[in-house]
């Protein structure tokens, strides 16, 4: 079969089993797109930025546990999705970014949108390619999937010259079935020796805790972690990126830990004698200030890249391999092993921290006859039963969901973790929509935030993935001015912003349903009303108290033991905004 | 402490960038570089002079090894190992100077590789601080110019860096 590269494009994508690829077209890809047009099977979504067209890609990626397919043009078609491919990075997110490059001959010449994609993007994805040759097209694309998708996964950039796309140039095309690469070759199993000393530490232990990442979800190890944690019966607390690996209702669940943590996860962190981490990378948002952090614990640390281990925390037992296999394997070993958890030990370790859950941390004003941000997201969790999948941008709503809607099953929380990425939460809501197209899907946002990339509502009409939006407008940029007032003296420096729309007439101009809400007796009602509206993205505008803050806080450089709590006992829970 | 990484890494462009790139990104001072393809055409051999405690060391060979493009590395401060430097000298030379010149590119084996009424090209390989012991040697005025190659190494006895 003979084609030439914007057709052999194409072939791989399909030869992939690519379903979706998220788009926008311009000078260097009219050859793709007009391959592209030429068939159905792979379906283009053609979104309004190319930042939507990576965040969509990124949650479809999140949700499946697929790659994600992203294809944008040469020059600003790139640096416009270089945030997306950023954020995937930041938190391991297969994706593969085609990206159309200016005509070889003129590479260099400062030619009509070009730029140095391969040079920008280097920093920010696992790898990247510059195709040179049409004949080298299907290898590369058969490298980036496996690359995105293997080892520790990330976003990978194929950047193809428009020349190498022409469509009078036609060459044989095959698809390889495998690809080795002789620099490339990620650990799998963990080991032994390894693993076998880390379930003896463990199973000696007075004061464990299980403290798992987003590794866990991204490798498929939910159901091995959760069979490990029952059977030793040890606390687990999970990050903001593993929430969703360990089911939040059950009674060994100690919340997320770290920053915005629960008190009870946080204290146990610090009292702990042995941590087992499994998928997680000992972010500063988690540990805090290191020098203070788990100063008690021996610290196990499974991890599929060798990179992160001791990177930050210096670890006493590290096992390079894949989560999965690595938990099966210490199954067997605490199934075989002679030794069994100390009862009296672990009674006494739960019974402290049932004292800690006991201060009720997150804990807030119910009686309030201001919208309460927390009480939004209660209502949310009980109205999708718990099952929805939340996509959220970033700030304090990203947090009350975080802490607030109990994720039992993994892929159902999807936030930009690391990177931070506010206009992240609307594009995502469309490719998790667009995965599961029966599924409830709703993205918790700020009124700051959804207007990072609110034109993607046009692309939500165009494919109909009705999605809910679940605004928690307080008219501050929340986490900014928490800040400002915790540490600035409540100098509110340009957290405000003095012009806002009127997101119910943005949200009918788009095309969509708009609803206001004020008090909080109509939360509920509201919330049935936008969820029985299946055919409809419903934008749902909560007008929340604006002096609400996220608690509890580790500020920085202080230790885990060292919380701001929202009240001290006896506090009213109430207060006015200085 | 100071270590001398040296890198099997695919003969790609961009590789470079992509080593130096990480050593930038991540802090990491690069006090040389030196890159050249090995006989194995496909394949560039690049050797990295840096300094760090052992943590910070161990994070830069992780880093490394991380980067899809390299193949494999070592860390030639771990074992036994030789390392030398290619310099070339350009020396101003009186008549009165010459001799002395010569004498002391012969003290220190090196040869002089070019030769004009007023100057002299000195090459010199050795250890790092060899070079710069000849240097010394003269006064500033009378170095006119000096190239080096940063340092490149191997290791000793018969194991060696290849696939």
């Amino acid at each position: 079969m003979e084609l030439s590269g914007g057709h052999i494009l194409v072939q791989c994508l399909k030869d992939e089993g690519v379903e979706f690829i998220f788009g926008y077209p311009g000078g260097s890809v009219l050859h793709i797109y007009d391959a592209i047009f030429q068939q159905d099977d792979v379906k283009h979504i053609l979104v309004r930025h190319e930042q939507g067209a990576t965040h969509s890609a990124d949650a479809y990626a999140r949700a499946t546990g697929k790659t994600g397919v992203v294809l944008v043009t040469s020059g600003p078609g790139a640096t416009n999705a270089v945030t997306g491919i950023a954020t995937a990075y930041m938190d391991s997110i297969p994706m593969v970014i085609i990206s159309g490059q200016v005509p070889s001959p003129v590479i260099g010449s400062d030619a009509f949108q070009e730029v140095d994609t391969v040079g920008i993007t280097r920093p920010c994805v696992k790898h990247n390619f510059l195709v040179k040759d049409v004949n080298d097209i299907a290898e590369t694309m058969k490298k980036a999937f496996y690359l995105a998708s293997t080892g520790r996964p990330g976003p990978v950039l194929v950047d193809i010259p428009k020349d190498i796309t022409d469509p009078n140039i036609k060459v044989p095309y095959k698809y390889p079935k495998k690809v080795h690469m002789r620099s490339y070759n990620p650990v799998v199993v963990g080991h032994k020796g390894q693993i076998k000393r880390a379930v003896e530490v463990m199973l000696s232990a007075q004061r464990p805790v299980i403290y798992s990442g987003g590794g866990v979800i991204l490798g498929e190890g939910h159901k091995e972690l959760t069979e490990l944690t029952q059977m030793l019966g040890f606390p687990i607390t999970n990050t903001l990126m593993g929430l969703g690996g360990y089911p939040a209702t059950d009674k060994q669940f100690l919340g997320m830990l770290g920053m915005h943590g629960t008190y009870e996860a946080n204290m146990a962190m610090h009292e702990s004698d042995v941590i087992l981490a499994v998928g997680a990378r000992f972010d500063d948002r988690v540990t805090g200030k290191l020098a203070e952090f788990c100063p008690y614990a021996k610290i196990i640390h499974i991890d599929v890249d060798p990179s992160s281990i001791s990177k930050t925390v210096r670890v006493d037992i590290p096992i390079v391999g894949e989560v999965k296999p690595v938990l099966e394997q210490m199954i067997e070993l605490v199934k075989e092993s002679k030794l069994k958890p100390s009862k009296p030990a672990l009674e006494a370790w739960w019974q402290l921290i049932e004292s800690w859950r006991e201060v009720k941390c997150l804990e807030y004003d119910r009686g309030s006859l201001i919208i309460k941000p927390q009480f939004v997201i209660e209502q949310l969790y009980e109205v999708t039963n718990g099952d929805a999948y939340i996509t959220s941008d970033v700030g304090q709503h990203q947090m009350y969901a975080a802490q607030y809607y109990h994720f039992d099953k993994p892929r159902r929380w999807i936030n930009s973790g690391g990177l931070g990425t506010m206009g992240f939460g609307l594009p995502a809501a469309i490719g998790v929509k667009l995965a599961f197209p029966d599924a409830d899907v709703a993205c918790v946002t700020g009124e700051a935030s959804i207007q990072m990339c609110i034109q993607e509502l046009s692309t939500a009409l165009q494919y109909n993935t009705p999605v809910k939006i679940i605004n928690l407008n307080n008219r501050y940029m929340g986490m900014v001015r928490q800040w400002q007032e915790f540490s600035y003296q409540s100098r509110y420096s340009q957290s405000y912003m003095d012009t806002i729309p009127e997101f119910v007439k943005l949200a009918e101009a788009y095309g969509h349903v708009g609803i206001r809400v004020e008090k909080p007796a109509d939360v509920r009602p509201a919330l049935e009303e936008a969820f029985a509206l299946k055919d409809r993205t419903v934008f749902l505008d909560f007008i929340t108290d604006r002096t609400e803050n996220v608690y509890p806080m580790i500020e920085a450089g202080k230790g885990h033991h060292d919380m701001k709590l929202r009240v001290a006992p006896g506090t009213p829970l109430n207060r006015e905004l200085s | 402490m100071r270590h001398i990484i040296s890198i099997l890494i695919e003969n790609e462009s961009g590789a470079l960038s992509r080593v130096s790139g990480l050593f930038s990104a991540r802090g990491y001072n690069i006090e040389s570089l030196t890159v050249a393809p090995t006989e194995d055409t496909s394949l560039s051999r690049m050797t990295l002079v840096t300094r760090g405690n052992d943590e910070v060391i161990e994070q830069i060979t992780k880093q490394l090894n991380k980067l899809i493009d390299v193949v494999k590395l070592i860390d030639l401060a771990d074992a036994p190992h030789i390392e030398r430097e290619l310099m070339l000298v350009k020396i101003k030379t009186t008549h009165d100077s010459r001799e002395e010149v010569k004498r002391m590119t012969d003290i220190f084996r090196g040869k002089i590789i070019d030769a004009t009424a007023s100057s002299f090209v000195v090459e010199m390989t050795g250890h790092s601080s060899k070079l710069d012991a000849f240097i010394h040697g003269f006064d500033e005025g009378s170095i006119i110019e000096v190239v080096r190659s940063g340092p490149t190494g191997i290791s000793r006895g018969e194991k060696g860096l290849h696939l």
